[in-house]
């Protein structure tokens, strides 16, 4: 598949934002973090900025995006229409608390309910952005049931070390939240192998013998292509540039995404507040870059089953 | 609505192409193109069409395959519009309402004026029906000619799809493949007509009769015969090879 620009940053900016809001709605209740508003008000700041940055990138990718107002209308049927319907639902519910928060210093009672309920609706959209995938019959290495919980850790891990890099720069630190932010991070990259590994191994159940009902008489390859410039369906499904380079791309982006980040957090820990900080946004930045490359890869390597009609050209 | 019909009435309006007739002409794909740029998906718009790159939305394309190895080897060519299949993800996966597949008649349409272009229903279909108009921001695909097919200006026997009333192979045949007695469920019937990559799970209403068994199947095992010798040694055509070399 063609990786669009657009989806890839709104997924991985997105899935960071609703995981730091996540985190926010859950720990903030709890009174593990930071109560005054001006701590709030930060980390409220960067949850949204990330969530809503994400969706409006989204709607770069439409070809009539003055219609966008349709896509929340078929959440009986579409995965697509009910993560539109869950980021706005929880967007409104995360803003309530947040007027808790930063107005009136409030995490708890009704307060604590809005960002209880902010964080299931959270996790609700990014379950429906991995649902998005996940429906898709035609292509396999996305139609796997690792994909959704790929998509939820990443989303708490990018979550975790944002939220990390906010309470280093703004109160200094909080062990508990690096040590969190690690193991999400471990988590996510762990569960990611586990899928490469099962994209390696698994095989399509299609073929051009069964896309053309042909393997009766034999092996069936493509002689003439239907049209003799690259279509639609082409200059979207098809795509092999990352695909060669995917080992190395993979490396990449674990290395940045785990092998970086994760020692990061772990400096922001034990380093004093100034230069702790520094480590700790460094690795929220390093962490996020890694999920980018992870997402690039997420569409360069799916192979879509229109290829089989146009073996050759686009394998 | 893009949630399925929930009581689909048993007609199935659909097409059988017969991949032993069809001789690639691509009469069909222009015939389509010329008469659904006017009619219910118009425009179907083309970009840069008399320039280098030319790229455009068509809703039926006809693709060549080889099949088989060597003598056995067969060239089939293989058109390929939209299927109307009776589970199409292409229609649930569409957040808008604007993928739709009517109860009446199991045609699979986009309203193109909710269609916001995000793609999600070309990316679900597994044959590559559907293209982006790039012209005008939405989907296209085949309609299966509804704007002919149910026209009362049409004389009766034009009320078919553009691609079938075109085929001068007559390799496409529309009908209702819902009913077992019509034509087309005959012809399926007969001809051992199937489904593209059933393994998807979309039960497709198109069906493809495949390509007749050779007439003659021990001819194509047997190689034709070799030429005679350039240089024959003795007999005759020696001698007269011999006679002439040393002219």
């Amino acid at each position: 598949m063609h990786p669009a620009y657009s989806v890839i940053f709104f997924t991985t900016a997105s899935g960071a934002g609703f995981g730091l809001l996540a985190l926010l709605g859950v720990l903030g209740p709890l009174q593990l973090l930071p109560a005054d508003r001006w701590f709030g008000l930060a980390a409220l700041v960067v949850a949204f900025a990330l969530a809503v940055g994400g969706l409006l990138s989204s709607t770069l990718h439409l070809q009539s995006p003055a219609r966008a107002r349709y896509a929340f209308s078929q959440w009986r049927s579409s995965w697509l229409s009910r993560e539109g319907v869950a980021s706005i639902a929880t967007m409104m519910v995360a803003g309530v608390f947040a007027i808790g928060w930063v107005l009136f210093e409030a995490t708890a009672g009704w307060w604590a309910l809005a960002g209880l309920f902010s964080a299931l609706g959270a996790a609700a959209t990014v379950v429906s952005t991995g649902m998005i995938y996940a429906a898709l019959k035609p292509i396999r290495q996305w139609r796997d049931p690792l994909v959704v919980p790929v998509y939820l850790l990443f989303a708490l891990a990018t979550g975790a070390v944002w939220l990390d890099a906010v309470v280093a720069v703004l109160a200094g630190g909080n062990w508990a939240v690096s040590l969190g932010a690690m193991i999400a991070l471990t988590a996510a990259w762990a569960v990611k192998l586990a899928y490469w590994r099962r994209i390696d191994t698994g095989r399509s159940k299609s073929t051009p013998e069964s896309a053309t009902g042909l393997g009766g008489l034999g092996p069936v390859r493509l002689l003439m292509a239907p049209h003799t410039e690259e279509n639609y369906l082409q200059r979207e499904m098809g795509y092999r540039v990352a695909r060669k380079h995917a080992v190395k791309l993979r490396a990449i982006a674990a290395i940045a995404g785990l092998g970086l980040a994760a020692p990061l957090v772990l400096a922001g820990w034990l380093l004093p507040a100034g230069p702790g900080a520094v480590c700790a946004v460094f690795a929220a930045l390093l962490a996020t870059l890694g999920v980018l490359v992870e997402r690039w890869l997420f569409f360069a390597e799916a192979r879509h089953t229109v290829t089989l009609y146009y073996e050759k050209i686009m394998a | 609505m893009t949630s399925l019909p929930e009581h689909p009435s048993a007609t199935k309006l659909g097409l059988v192409i017969d991949l032993d007739t069809c001789v690639g002409c691509h009469a069909c794909v222009v015939n389509c193109k010329e008469w659904n740029t006017g009619g219910y998906p118009a425009p179907l718009t083309d970009q840069n069409p008399y320039g280098r790159d030319v790229s455009g939305a068509w809703l039926n394309r006809v693709h060549t395959f080889e099949a088989g190895e060597g003598a056995e080897g067969r060239t089939v060519h293989f058109p390929k519009s939209c299927l109307h299949c009776e589970e199409p993800l292409c229609v649930t996966v569409c957040p808008t309402g604007a993928s739709y597949k009517r109860g009446e008649d199991g045609i699979v349409l986009v309203d193109e004026d909710r269609c916001m272009g995000c793609g999600l229903c070309a990316w679900a279909c597994p044959y590559g029906a559907r293209e982006m108009d790039m012209g005008v921001g939405v989907m296209k695909k085949c309609t299966l000619c509804i704007d002919r097919i149910y026209n009362e200006n049409l004389e009766e026997a034009d009320r078919v799809p553009a691609c079938v009333a075109t085929c001068p192979a007559s390799a496409r045949h529309f009908g209702d493949l819902g009913d077992p007695n019509s034509e087309v469920s005959k012809l399926v019937a007969e001809r051992g007509g199937y489904d593209l990559m059933p393994e998807q799970g979309y039960r497709p209403t198109n069906k493809y009769l495949p390509p007749r068994p050779r007439r003659d199947a021990t001819a194509a095992g047997t190689a034709p015969k070799a030429l005679e010798e350039a240089s024959p040694e003795g007999g005759f055509l020696g001698w007269v090879d011999k006679l002439l070399s040393a002219v």
